[in-house]
């Protein structure tokens, strides 16, 4: 009974691989290029905060000097190409690390070396 | 959504600093039952997708925009606990090194973005794949509809925590229901995001959909009857 329904799902199947970079490729599009035009109007917290009368509270991020702060590179002049590799360098870092997390998490084959 | 320093009190932050920690914590051991070979290069995948998506602010009218928060979308794909940790990673990364969100309000981020929104997603999602036909046709629509609710829903939360550790004094009914009414709009967007993504990969692998994972071993038992098949 598995077998037959390994077959039929191999048959149709994309290769994973497919998938995955399918995956990797829209994101680095959307967070390298099409980032640029997103709308640069305040957010609905944002927003709200502004017309509700405290935004004024927000204060100042710990981390407004690092080198990707709001999303643009330092020392990059053009906004486009700032802004586009702060984003892929984005990308790709959660990758790593969210995948390196999973990883590292996830149930072994094996099983037998489990460490929790 | 993300909540910047200084909205909320040094007790309230402490407090959900110290509840997304737990939550973490749980989702990590969850996570393990949700993850395998396969899985695992996914989910890493899919916080990247997100983290790419919330750079997309789209315009919801007024001078206002919103972004995807992704809970839901994370939660349909790659399972509940395991959408707790990709969101949780993109927060974190996007306060550290993005400035986007408080460092101090990180706890009340992970809270809003990561777990509020899984939780509200993934339980409306579910219930709704319990109640429609076990096809692989529902999951987006539900998902889109999980989606779509978990956003006023965080809006919601967030107004509770302004209303215990808010540091301005403003109305909180006039709070609640611009919150509520923007981000029910921004929902929309949410919803047509977690639509087309969960639509996508549904259309090559639908194995690969951790929501679609009951409905697919279901439809292979109607299939092997032989009489169900039109």
């Amino acid at each position: 009974m598995s077998t037959e329904t390994k077959q039929t799902a191999t048959k149709r199947a994309v290769p994973f691989r497919w998938v995955a970079v399918g995956i990797a490729v829209v994101a680095l599009l959307l967070a390298g290029v099409v980032s640029y035009y997103a709308s640069a109007n305040p957010d609905g917290l944002e927003y709200v905060a502004g017309k509700t009368g405290f935004l004024d509270s927000a204060s100042e991020h710990g981390a407004a000097d690092g080198p990707l702060a709001d999303y643009s590179t330092k020392g990059v002049d053009d906004a486009r190409l700032s802004g586009g590799l702060a984003g892929v360098i984005g990308t790709v870092l959660v990758l790593v690390i969210a995948g390196g997390l999973a990883l590292v998490v996830r149930r072994r084959s094996t099983g037998s070396s489990d460490e929790a | 959504m993300h909540v910047p320093d200084g909205f909320l009190d040094a007790p309230t932050s402490i407090a959900t600093g110290a509840v997304a920690f737990v939550a973490v914590g749980v989702a990590l051991r969850g996570a393990r039952r949700e993850l395998d070979d396969k899985t695992a290069p996914l989910a890493g995948l899919v916080a990247a997708f997100v983290f790419a998506t919330q750079m997309i602010n789209f315009p919801v009218g007024a001078g206002t925009s919103g972004h995807l928060m992704g809970g839901a979308l994370a939660a349909v794909l790659v399972g509940p606990w395991t959408g707790v940790l990709c969101v949780s990673v993109v927060l974190i990364v996007q306060s550290l090194l993005f400035a986007d969100g408080g460092i101090t309000a990180l706890g009340t981020n992970i809270l809003l973005i990561a777990v509020a929104t899984v939780v509200v997603g993934w339980f409306v999602t579910r219930v709704l794949l319990k109640v429609l036909p076990k096809r692989v046709g529902m999951v987006a629509p539900a998902a889109a509809v999980g989606a779509f609710v978990s956003v006023p829903a965080a809006a919601l939360v967030f107004t509770g925590l302004y209303a215990v550790g808010g540091t301005a004094d403003i109305s909180l009914t006039t709070l609640a229901t611009a919150m509520l009414g923007w981000h029910t709009v921004i929902g929309l967007g949410e919803a047509a995001i977690t639509f087309l993504a969960v639509g996508a990969i549904l259309s090559v692998r639908p194995d690969l959909v951790y929501a679609a994972r009951g409905v697919i071993s279901e439809r292979d038992l109607v299939i092997k009857t032989k009489e169900a098949v039109a």
